[in-house]
C-alpha cells in the first residue's frame, strides 16, 4: 500500500514541504515524473523547461512549480482530440488496433454499449480470427451490449470477415461497425501487413473507411508504448488513442510522449472491465491525477 | 539523444579508455549515463538507484583507481552487478518434487498472457512426460473458459470443466479430487486477470492458495510493463509469496527492464519467457541474456576485453 500512495501524492507533498525551489527539489521532481512512465525525453525535457521560466523568474516559490509544470505538460499534449464525427459517413467505420493484451476487444464493447446508448445502430466485426476463443469473447460483448456480432470461424482469413462486416454494416444500414482485430506486435512486419489489407478491403467496400483507426494502449506500458504508437501509424495511419487500465496504480505517462512526437489526440481512457468503464479523455483530469493524493 | 544503450555505453566506455587513471569525476559521469539509460529501458527508478549507488561504491574504491586498468573494471563491475541481479548462476527451473498432482497457479494483471502461458507450460509438461490438467478458475473476463478449453483442445491436453456461475476456489479444489481420481499429476490453474489493488480479487487468490498449497506460483508479467511493475510484483509477492515469474511478449523488441525490477524488488527468479504466441514459444530464462538486452550491449563484453 505504501507504494500505491507514493507516486501520486508525491507531487504535492514535494511542493508544500519544500522551502525553496533547489537542486533537491527538482531532482525529486523528475523522479516523480520517470515513475509515471513519461519517458527520460520527455522529463528532462519537461524539466528543461522548467528551469528556463525559473529562471525567467516564473515561480517564486515551490508552490509555483506545479501551475507551470501541469502547463508543460498540457502543451505536450493535444488538448483538442474532437469527438469522433459518426455522421460524417453511414456506416460509420471503426478499425481497432494495438498490441496483444491491451483491451481491444474490451474497449470495443464498451464503445458499443456507449454508442447503441446514444441512439445509435452499431454493428461489430469479429476480425480476429487468430486468437483462441477471440471471437466468442467478443460475441459476449455483443450481447452484453445489445448489437450483433459478423464473425467466420476460427482461422479464417480476417480481411474476409472485413469484407462481410462492411457489406453487412451497409446492407443493414447501421451507423456504426467496429472491427476487432488481432493482437500482434508492432515489429511482427506480416502481421502489419494483414492490418494493412484489411483497411484496403474497408476502403473498397466503404470509401473512406475506416473512419477512425483506434489504437489501443495499456496505461501499464512503459518505453515501449511510443514505438508501438509511431509503427502503427506508420502502417496504418492511426487516428486516435485509446488509453486503458488507468483503473491501476500505473499513470500512463507515455501519452504525453505520444502526443508530443506524433501529434496523436487521446479520445478514451477505460477505467475498468465493466461496461460503463469508458471515459472520455480530458487532459485536465489526466494532468490532475499526477498531482492529486490517491487512496 | 542515444538510440539505445549500447550506443551510449560505449560512447562512455570511449571516454573512459581516454583516461589512465578514473577519477571520481569520470566514476559519476559514467554513472549518470548508465541511470539514464537504464530508465530508459523501463528499469525502475529506486532500483536504478540502488544498482548505480552500488556499482559507484565499488568502483570509487581505492582498488579501482589504483588499478592498472580502471575503465576496464568499472565496465566490470557495472556488467557483474546486472548479472547478479538479474540472477545469475541461481537455480531457476520450475520445482514440482511433491505428491502428485502437484499445483501450479498462475496469477497476473489483465492481459499479460497467463492463460496462454498456461497452454504453454501444459505442452511443455508433458513432454516432460507429465500428464497435466488445465483448470480454468477465470469466471469473470468473457469467453476466459472457453479459450482455455479451445488452448487445451488444439494441444490434446484435458481442460476441466468448469462454469463461470462456480466459485474459483471450489473450481479448483474439484478440479484437485477430479485429477486425483484420474491419474493427472500437474494441475495448471488459470486465475483471472486483477489489479494488485483490487484486494477482493487478491483475497480470492488467496484462499486458491490456502487451499491447494501450489508448489509454483507464478507470476506472469508482460515484458513491455513500465514503472509499475514494481508495484504489481511487490504486491503480488507480498500477499502471496509468489516462486517465480513467467515474463511473457519477449519476441517484441521491449528492452524490459521490468525483469530487473521485478527480481530486484522480489528476489523471485524469473522462471520463463513467452516468445511468442505459438503455444511451444516458452522459454528457460536466461539471466545474462536479459541483462545484456535491457543495456541493449550484446557488444559489452567485448568492449571489456577492449578496454
Ligand atoms: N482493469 C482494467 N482491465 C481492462 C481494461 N480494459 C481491458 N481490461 C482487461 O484486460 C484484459 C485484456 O482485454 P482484451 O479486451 O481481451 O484485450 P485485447 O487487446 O483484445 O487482447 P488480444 O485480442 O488478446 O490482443 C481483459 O481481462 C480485460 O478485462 C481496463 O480499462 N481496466
Ligand atoms: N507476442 C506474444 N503474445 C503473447 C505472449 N503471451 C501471450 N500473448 C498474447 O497476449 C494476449 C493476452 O494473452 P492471454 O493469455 O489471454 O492473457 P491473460 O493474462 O490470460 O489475460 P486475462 O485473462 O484477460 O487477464 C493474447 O493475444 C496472447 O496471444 C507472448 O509471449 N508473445
Ligand atoms: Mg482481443
Ligand atoms: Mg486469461
Amino acid at each position: 500500500a505504501k507504494t500505491q500512495a507514493s507516486l501520486v501524492g508525491r507531487i504535492d507533498a514535494l511542493l508544500s514541504s519544500s522551502q525553496s525551489i533547489d537542486e533537491d527539489l527538482m531532482e525529486e521532481l523528475e523522479e516523480v515524473l520517470v515513475t509515471a512512465d513519461f519517458g527520460m525525453q520527455t522529463t528532462m525535457g519537461l524539466m528543461q523547461s522548467l528551469e528556463e521560466r525559473i529562471s525567467a523568474g516564473e515561480a517564486a516559490d515551490p508552490q509555483a512549480l506545479r501551475g507551470l509544470l501541469k502547463d508543460e505538460i498540457r502543451q505536450r499534449l493535444r488538448l483538442e482530440a474532437a469527438p469522433l464525427d459518426l455522421e460524417s459517413s453511414t456506416p460509420y467505420v471503426i478499425m481497432v488496433v494495438g498490441v496483444n493484451g491491451v483491451g481491444k476487444t474490451t474497449t470495443i464493447g464498451k464503445l458499443a454499449h456507449q454508442f447503441v446508448s446514444q441512439g445509435k445502430t452499431v454493428l461489430l466485426g469479429a476480425g480476429d480470427t487468430f486468437r483462441a476463443a477471440a471471437a466468442e469473447q467478443l460475441t459476449v460483448w455483443g450481447e452484453r451490449a445489445g448489437v450483433e456480432v459478423i464473425r467466420q470461424e476460427s482461422g479464417s482469413d480476417p480481411a474476409a470477415v472485413a469484407f462481410d462486416a462492411a457489406k453487412a454494416a451497409v446492407a443493414r444500414k447501421a451507423d456504426v461497425l467496429i472491427l476487432d482485430t488481432a493482437g500482434r506486435l508492432h515489429t511482427k512486419v506480416n502481421l502489419m501487413e494483414e492490418l494493412k489489407k484489411i483497411r484496403r478491403v474497408l476502403d473498397r467496400e466503404i470509401p473512406g473507411a475506416p473512419h477512425e483507426t483506434l489504437l489501443v494502449v495499456d496505461a501499464t506500458t512503459g518505453q515501449n508504448a511510443l514505438v508501438q504508437a509511431r509503427l502503427f501509424q506508420e502502417a496504418v495511419e492511426v487516428s486516435g488513442l485509446a488509453l486503458t487500465k488507468l483503473d491501476g496504480t500505473a499513470r500512463g505517462g507515455m501519452l504525453v510522449a505520444i502526443g508530443n512526437e506524433l501529434g496523436l489526440p487521446v479520445r478514451y481512457v477505460g477505467i475498468g472491465e465493466g461496461m460503463e468503464d469508458l471515459r472520455p479523455f480530458d487532459p485536465d483530469l489526466f494532468v490532475e491525477a499526477l498531482f492529486e493524493q490517491q487512496g | 539523444m542515444f538510440d539505445n544503450l549500447s550506443e551510449k555505453l560505449d560512447s562512455v566506455f570511449k571516454k573512459l579508455r581516454g583516461h589512465g587513471v578514473l577519477s571520481e569525476d569520470n566514476i559519476k559521469q559514467t554513472m549518470r549515463e548508465v541511470r539514464l539509460a537504464l530508465l530508459e529501458a523501463d528499469v525502475n527508478f529506486r532500483v536504478v538507484k540502488e544498482f548505480v549507488a552500488t556499482v559507484r561504491e565499488r568502483a570509487v574504491g581505492q582498488e579501482v583507481l589504483k588499478s592498472l586498468n580502471p575503465a576496464q573494471q568499472v565496465i566490470k563491475v557495472v556488467r557483474d552487478e546486472l548479472g547478479r541481479l538479474m540472477g545469475e548462476g541461481e537455480e531457476n527451473s520450475l520445482d514440482l518434487a511433491a505428491r502428485p498432482p502437484v499445483a501450479i497457479m498462475l496469477c497476473g494483471l489483465q492481459g499479460a498472457g497467463k492463460t496462454t502461458s498456461c497452454a504453454k507450460l501444459a505442452l511443455q509438461l508433458r513432454r516432460q512426460k507429465r500428464n497435466p490438467l488445465l483448470v480454468p478458475a477465470d469466471i469473470y473476463r468473457p469467453a476466459a473458459i472457453d479459450q482455455l478449453k479451445t488452448l487445451g483442445k488444439q494441444l490434446d491436453i484435458a481442460v476441466f470443466d468448469s462454469q463461470p456461475d462456480r466459485d474459483p476456489v471450489l473450481i479448483c479444489e474439484e478440479a484437485q479430487r477430479y485429477a486425483e481420481l484420474n491419474g493427472y499429476d500437474t494441475l495448471i490453474l488459470d486465475t483471472a486477470g486483477r489489479l494488485h489493488i483490487d484486494e477482493q480479487l487478491m483475497a480470492e487468490l488467496v484462499r486458491i492458495k490456502d487451499s491447494l498449497q501450489p508448489r509454483e506460483i507464478l507470476l506472469v508479467a508482460d515484458a513491455m510493463t513500465g514503472q509499475d511493475a514494481v508495484n504489481v510484483a511487490e504486491t503480488f509477492n507480498a500477499q502471496l509469496e509468489i516462486s517465480g515469474v513467467i515474463l511473457t511478449k519477449l519476441d517484441g523488441d521491449a528492452r524490459g527492464g521490468a525483469a530487473l525490477s521485478i527480481r530486484a524488488v522480489t528476489g523471485k527468479p524469473i522462471k520463463l519467457v513467452g516468445m511468442g504466441e505459438k503455444l511451444d514459444a516458452l522459454e528457460v530464462f536466461h539471466p545474462d541474456r536479459m541483462a545484456q538486452r535491457i543495456l541493449g550491449m550484446g557488444d559489452v563484453l567485448s568492449l571489456i576485453e577492449k578496454a
